[in-house]
């Protein structure tokens, strides 16, 4: 390496008291990195002002295409937020509408209920798996099954997603489900096949269902029991909750992430 | 150090002083994330900026930054690049960036990063260190994708999720987990250093009996 340029001592720092060698003023170095480090700073707010409404968008657009898909197509869902006094409309106080749990509301074109879509997530194999069930409440049964987020091993555990057979196999089943080896089924309505070679990650589903649907069962009941009407208009005219306004609100980029997937 | 062209520092990174494949750098990525061509493709185009991107401000800011922070200097100006790289990938390709995880932030990591600015860019003017920038930044990808094709291929039966050996192939599952990343760098490796000796032992047979005399050996 080449000799280091040596500054001026007392340039920058008339209080650098620190004995040794040095051969830059320490708030030379300071400076530098302290300038370096504001610009890196301006340069990446820059990019997250750009970047953040598009990332939100496919967040809000990921979430509302998996509550359409395990809720069969409804002609449109409301959010619910759950609150200790059962679900809401409106958030519990204390927590703000982005944060808050939520559970999702289809309705048919005629306006009435279809099921609920309830979020959950548990340690798999690997890390937590995200996932979203449609729940009818009236029947305790499924209507489906989509994973959100998973990192299961590539090849066993990622067929909790990629094995048709098993996401097809949540569609009409009872709760609490109880997952079967294949080959050993008895036809009762609570049964799903567990993939062989990936037990975990099956009884991880099966499990986050159950859990789900002991904790926001009598919550579902009872908002079902108030009867709560859809809107009735033939076009996909989706709910009123924030995370589907953000959705709706930038078609072209929701658009750009289905296409690019 | 010997002057070299303008030419040679493109060319340079791209073959002879390949990163991964000759300069065994930038080992992380070439392991974790090849296992598809599309995840390749990603993380050497997210490498490929990050080190243009952080070579040309190396270059021009090489006469302000002191020795003494130098490297301090460096890892901030790629993190900021890296930290960019990620919210783009994201707003763009959500899927790509929810395969790649936490490896687009450990690009920062990357010592193939690090090492061109610590040898290179840090000493150059601006157009060379893009230009050795560009070739490593394209050597890179070449073996990413060599090594993506190749997992891809034996792991799934399919390249960029086409499937190309058809219904009956089994996938060798073991090729797209982490030890087939290893299997597949093994490999490919062997068959570099196989071909290099090749070539040595060619230029040896071409220069005898001179070669042998002057005791000048091919290397």
């Amino acid at each position: 390496m080449k000799d280091l340029p040596t500054v001026q001592a007392g340039e920058s720092s008339p209080d650098s008291g620190i004995p040794g060698p040095p051969q830059v003023a320490p708030g030379k170095l300071m400076a530098t990195l302290a300038i370096a480090g504001a610009l890196a700073g301006l340069a990446i707010v820059l990019v997250f002002q750009w970047a953040d409404p598009q990332i939100q968008a496919h967040r809000a657009a990921a979430l509302r295409a998996a509550v359409l898909e395990v809720l069969s197509e409804p002609a449109s869902y409301q959010s619910l937020y759950v609150t200790p006094d059962g679900l809401s409309e409106t958030p519990a106080a204390g927590t703000d509408t982005v944060t808050a749990e939520k559970v999702f509301l289809g309705f048919d074109d005629a306006g009435d209920p279809v099921g609920y879509a309830v979020t959950g997530a548990e340690p798999g194999f690997q890390d937590f798996i995200h996932l979203i069930f449609g729940f009818d409440s009236d029947g305790q049964r499924l209507l489906g099954m989509k994973v959100l987020e998973s990192k299961e091993t590539p090849g066993l555990g990622d067929k909790i997603y990629k094995d048709m057979d098993f996401v097809t196999g949540f569609q009409g089943v009872e709760a609490p489900i109880v997952g079967v080896k294949q080959g050993a089924e008895t036809g009762a309505a609570n049964e799903v096949d567990m993939i062989t070679g990936a037990t975990i990650s099956s009884r991880t589903v099966i499990g986050i269902i159950n859990h789900r649907v002991e904790a926001l069962g009598p919550a579902m009941e009872a908002h079902a029991a108030t009867g709560p009407r859809g809107t009735v208009n033939p076009e996909p005219a989706i709910g009123d909750s924030a995370a589907v306004d953000q959705a709706a609100a930038i078609p072209s980029a929701a658009a750009g992430g289905e296409a690019g997937s | 150090m010997r002057e070299t062209t303008p030419r040679e520092d493109l060319i340079r990174g791209i073959w002879k002083e390949n990163p991964v494949l000759v300069q065994l750098l930038g080992l992380c990525p070439a392991l974790a994330v090849t296992n598809t061509v599309p995840n390749a493709i990603a993380m050497g185009l997210a490498t490929f900026f990050v080190l243009m991107g952080s070579s040309l401000l190396v270059s021009l800011a090489k006469n302000w930054i002191p020795s003494e922070v130098r490297i301090s200097a460096y890892i901030l100006i790629i993190a900021t690049f890296v930290t960019i790289a990620d919210l783009v990938l994201a707003a763009v390709v959500p899927l790509i960036h929810k395969e790649l995880g936490a490896f687009i932030a450990l690009i920062v990591v990357n010592c193939m990063i690090l090492g061109r600015q610590e040898a290179f860019a840090s000493k150059r003017p601006v157009g060379r260190s893009l230009l050795d920038a560009a070739g490593t930044g394209t050597g890179f990808m070449i073996a990413m994708l060599m090594m993506g094709t190749f997992r891809e291929v034996l792991g799934n039966g399919s390249v960029m999720g086409i499937s190309v050996l058809g219904e009956n192939f089994e996938p060798w599952i073991v090729m797209i987990l982490p030890p087939g990343g290893f299997l597949t760098l093994g490999f490919i490796l062997l068959a570099f250093g196989w071909w290099k000796e090749r070539q040595a032992e060619a230029i040896r047979v071409r220069q005898w009996p001179h070669g042998v005399a002057s005791g000048e050996e091919a290397a």
